[in-house]
């Protein structure tokens, strides 16, 4: 993918809780182990973070509960502060930003999803989703006009006077993201935005969210603990653990390139067939066989599968260029459909 | 087989230096049986090792006499804020019985009272609760030959005037202790003693800061009526889920963007509970209030009730209690009231009930202008029964007397006085002893320190003997309540229908001022320490019911499914299952009918106990602030150390069970 400029900028950034944090985390030199923070009783929930957002990408963060990942978002947000690092938005430093600075970038650039949708109760869906511009001091008039707009956008027509309590999960949760797109946000913070939903319902919801972004083509920050989610959803996955960020990259290269055992785990019960491509997989080669079946490098393995399964034969890979670059074979093909998950350590 | 009594006895260690120390008394010194008398702050009236009521009446004398303010007194200064209480408290009584002065319109017509009353219960639940409410107006009108319809407007005057004031100042409080750390630590154990005060004391010291009358009646009100707003306010701010208040700030709320719009809209159903809880603390106060000169319902009652006019006490104590499940009700319509889908159209289909409401307004008050019947019922057509109640309550009395005389009796030779004997005959030393060590064992020293240090004060505040006799009845009182309180849950709880059926009794007692339990007392037992213990069972039982329902029905349904599958009797389930597992809920029960007892107890006195409440009904005789707030302390202290001990066993009973963290 085209590496923008970024949207947002994490350095060496931390988040302990325990009693005066700063001031330990100074002594240490700002880099403790995990050992001694747990000798001094300082639970880590964000571990020298550093990450990139850029513009126009989904970012997904994965991780476990527990994992920090929802701590590295809140910190991205300011929704707490963190003990320790640098974070820019948009270039400025977002750590420098006071209150009202702050309360002027959530109202115009940022958008925020929750878990459990976090709609007011004694709001309908119309005054929910019109609440960001209403805390702008934007008109009624103006204010349910666009919140109405959006309404139609994420499908809820015919809804507009419904109280929360009065919808089903994936309903409120379409209020939620109709309430954080009000105020075209530049970045869309969503945490876990389906997973309190039934499996069925989470699926829609991951595809009205594709749809969105198709039309929308926001900068996304993606949390979720669901690979699969992950998968259909990113650009980039970045993986949380114990507070750190072990890896960042795509999924492919996740799978095919794990950098501990801890990422390796995580991704072993995916379906390759269908992230892998077949550069990764095959033998390099220069010589041209005699075959008739060709292949392009960035096919994924379960789009050429059932051919090269069925000619029977070593099919030639090439390139962009339509030079060759390779060969695969069945046998390789049948190993990835079939026995990866005994296999792959 | 030893090993394992032996373990049982260790278990209760802390009970042994207590006994020890009861059995060796007769070698103890003098000062260890009886709290000492000294008089460290010079001699006089002092009577316990600290002068405290000397203390508190030299701080009230300085408050009344010296200008502190410079150009005036204290007292002067609260008077004059009574003497605002004035202005809304006459826009009040003239709407409801009064009528004003300054502008040619009378009080409210009763036709326009009921039909807004039926008309509000229709919008805030429905059909049932109207013919409540209905009924509740018709009867205050019909029985109104001595007054009761005047009475009971005056009590409300007074209730209009103070819920709105209770509920302002126990939300802005409340404000500052969910957003201040700093207030909500001063403002807990305010609380706490606030709650635990009984209503006597609070009424000396407003009679001498505030006087008496309908003003001074609404003070003590507010300031009985607003601990539990404040409770429920920071409650309800502090249980807003995380998600809430991050939607807020992510959305770009300021900081009274946030409490406005978000905060305090989102605790609603906790701050409309707190409407409903001071709603129905004014209406017990207000009654109450009557020994300051608050007119209305409570003073009337009392008159009665001291003239032994037993029938009419009885129609005015019914309009009491109507009124009381009337207001109950309403209010708890209200927390249920959920926003709903407004309806496109003209004025009067938008607002159906506020248009209905209107036409009966302008309509009772032409009714009004036409005959003077809609104004008040005609006296020709009120009733009262209260002739036929006496013969009544004579009949029973006098056919029950040899019967109820001698059951009466028996309680009292055989089990009232050993007991009461009993509880005096305890060294002082030891009662420090045994909660110490029960404090101990809880919650190791912190505790044990706390608690013995509130009954040291009890002790040295002169009022030991006293003390230890209220502590007599309450016990006697708790032992009766739990032993009927606790066989009716476990009945209940068997059956939805019976748990419904019990725990709407125990909802619709519990809403009747305390005073009101008297009434049955007096009439069975006339004036006796039974017919104290007799009004507090009935009081106390309430609480160890509904929490003994509550832990028995709480029980998760997976746990009683194993129990059955590993084929337990239904009585098996019962003792092994779920009592045990209702225990902790019991124990908060068991604390809440103490805190029952005690208030009950301190009313009783008004029917003549010898214990504190006797004092603090003599300080309330006298003017004696010093005295009646001791004492009131006395009672709270009594009251705080077994809400520490019982609520931090039943968190240490929760925390092994994994209920809580």
């Amino acid at each position: 993918m085209p590496k923008n400029s970024k949207a947002i900028s994490c350095k060496n950034v931390w988040k302990l809780y325990g009693s005066n944090p700063s001031k330990y985390l100074a002594s240490k030199n700002f880099n403790p182990t995990i050992k001694d923070l747990k000798e001094s009783q300082y639970i880590p929930a964000v571990f020298n973070a550093s990450i990139d957002v850029y513009e126009g990408e989904i970012l997904v963060i994965m991780g476990l509960s527990g994992s920090g990942k929802s701590s590295l978002v809140r910190c991205m947000t300011r929704l707490i502060e963190p003990t320790s690092g640098e974070i820019y938005f948009e270039g400025s430093d977002l750590l420098k930003a006071t209150d009202k600075e702050l309360i002027e970038i959530r109202r115009h650039k940022m958008g925020m999803v929750f878990q459990n949708f976090a709609l007011m109760p004694h709001r309908n869906v119309l005054d929910n989703i019109a609440f960001p511009l209403e805390v702008q001091g934007i008109s009624r008039e103006k204010r349910e006009k666009r919140a109405l707009e959006i309404i139609d956008l994420v499908g809820l027509q015919g809804r507009s006077k419904y109280y929360p309590r009065e919808l089903s999960g994936g309903q409120q949760q379409r209020v939620g993201l109709a309430r954080s797109l009000a105020v075209e946000p530049n970045i869309w913070f969503l945490d876990e935005p389906f997973s309190a939903l039934d499996p069925l319902i989470r699926k829609e919801m991951q595809n009205e969210f594709i749809r969105l972004q198709n039309l929308l083509n926001k900068t996304i920050v993606f949390i979720t603990h669901d690979f699969d989610e992950a998968i259909r959803l990113a650009d980039r996955i970045a993986i949380m653990y114990e507070g750190k960020i072990v890896q960042i990259g795509s999924a492919e290269e996740l799978i095919t390139n794990p950098s501990n055992d801890y990422v390796a785990e995580f991704t072993k019960d995916i379906p390759r067939a269908k992230l892998l491509s077949v550069g990764s997989i095959m033998k390099t080669t220069k010589k041209l066989k005699d075959s008739t079946l060709k292949v392009n490098k960035s096919d994924k393995i379960s789009s050429v599968a059932p051919k090269i399964i069925s000619s029977n034969s070593v099919a030639t890979v090439v390139d962009d260029n339509g030079e060759v670059c390779g060969e695969l074979t069945k046998d390789q093909i049948i190993e990835i459909l079939f026995s990866d998950k005994e296999n792959h350590e | 087989m030893n090993n394992i009594i032996f373990e049982r006895f260790k278990n209760y260690w802390f009970i042994y230096p207590f006994i020890l120390l009861w059995i060796i008394k007769p070698f103890l010194p003098e000062w260890g049986v009886v709290p000492p008398k000294s008089c460290l702050g010079g001699c006089g009236t002092i009577e316990g090792m600290i002068p405290f009521v000397q203390w508190v009446n030299n701080l009230i004398d300085i408050l009344r006499n010296y200008e502190i303010f410079g150009f005036f007194t204290f007292r002067e200064f609260t008077r004059s804020i009574a003497n605002l209480i004035d202005i809304p408290l006459d826009f009040t009584e003239a709407l409801l019985y009064k009528g004003f002065n300054t502008i040619p319109l009378g009080p409210m017509p009763w036709v326009m009272i009921l039909g807004l009353v039926i008309i509000l219960g229709l919008y805030l639940r429905g059909v049932n609760l109207a013919i409540l409410g209905g009924a509740c107006v018709l009867y205050l009108a019909i029985f109104s030959l001595r007054g009761i319809w005047t009475l009971s407007m005056k009590t409300l005057a007074a209730i209009a005037v103070s819920v709105p004031l209770a509920v302002i100042i126990g939300i802005l409080l409340g404000i500052l202790g969910a957003k201040f750390k700093i207030a909500e630590r001063l403002l807990n154990p305010l609380l706490n003693i606030l709650q635990s005060l009984p209503h006597f004391s609070y009424l000396i010291l407003v009679a001498i800061f505030c006087g008496v009358g309908a003003k001074a009646g609404v003070i003590a009100t507010v300031i009985f009526a607003f601990p539990p707003m404040t409770r429920l306010t920071i409650l309800g701010l502090k249980e807003l889920s995380s998600e809430i208040i991050e939607a807020g700030r992510m959305n770009g709320c300021n900081k009274w963007q946030m409490l406005f719009k978000v905060e305090l809209p989102g605790a609603r159903s906790s701050l409309m509970l707190g409407i409903n809880q001071v709603i129905m603390q004014c209406l017990a106060m207000v009654v109450i209030a009557s020994f300051i000169g608050q007119p209305g319902l409570g003073h009337d009652l009392l008159a009665r009730l001291q003239n032994l006019r037993l029938g009419q006490a009885f129609e005015i104590g019914v309009a009491v209690v109507f009124i009381a499940i009337t207001l109950d009700r309403y209010s708890q319509a209200l927390v249920l009231k959920e926003p709903k889908r407004k309806i496109e159209g003209v004025f009067w289909k938008r607002n159906p009930y506020l248009f209905g409401a209107l036409i009966i307004v302008v309509f009772s008050f032409i009714l009004s202008l036409l005959t003077a019947a809609a104004i008040q019922l005609p006296k020709e057509y009120t009733i009262s029964i209260s002739g036929y109640l006496d013969w009544g309550i004579k009949f029973i009395t006098t056919s029950l007397f040899v019967p109820l005389g001698i059951f009466r009796d028996f309680l009292l030779v055989y089990f009232f006085m050993p007991t009461k004997a009993m509880f005096q005959s305890m060294p002082w030393v030891a009662v420090i002893v045994l909660v110490g060590c029960a404090g101990w064992k809880l919650g190791k020293f912190k505790l044990a320190m706390t608690v013995m240090f509130f009954i040291f004060l009890i002790a040295a505040s002169g009022y030991w003997v006293r003390a230890m006799i209220t502590l007599y009845m309450v016990s006697v009182a708790m032992i009766i309540s739990v032993g009927f309180g606790v066989p009716v849950a476990i009945w209940a709880s068997r059956k939805k229908s019976t748990t419904k059926l019990i725990l709407n009794i125990c909802d619709t007692f519990q809403t009747f001022p305390s005073f009101i339990y008297l009434l049955p007392a007096v009439m069975l037992f006339q004036i006796s320490d039974v017919s104290a213990i007799f009004a507090i069972v009935v009081y106390a039982s309430i609480p160890i019911t509904r929490y003994t329902i509550f832990g028995l029905r709480n029980v998760p349904s997976q746990i009683i499914e194993a129990a059955k599958m590993s084929g337990c009797s239904e009585s098996q389930i019962l003792w092994k299952v779920r009592m045990p597992l209702a225990f902790p809920e019991i124990l908060l029960g068991i604390n809440q009918t103490l805190m029952f007892a005690l208030f009950m107890v301190m009313i009783a006195g008004f029917i003549g106990t010898v214990d504190l409440s006797q004092e603090i009904f003599r300080a309330l005789s006298f003017n004696d602030g010093g005295k009646g707030l001791v004492i009131g302390l006395c009672v709270s202290l009594i009251g705080l150390t077994a809400d520490r001990l019982l609520v931090e066993w039943s968190n240490i009973k929760k925390k092994e069970f994994g209920l809580i963290k």
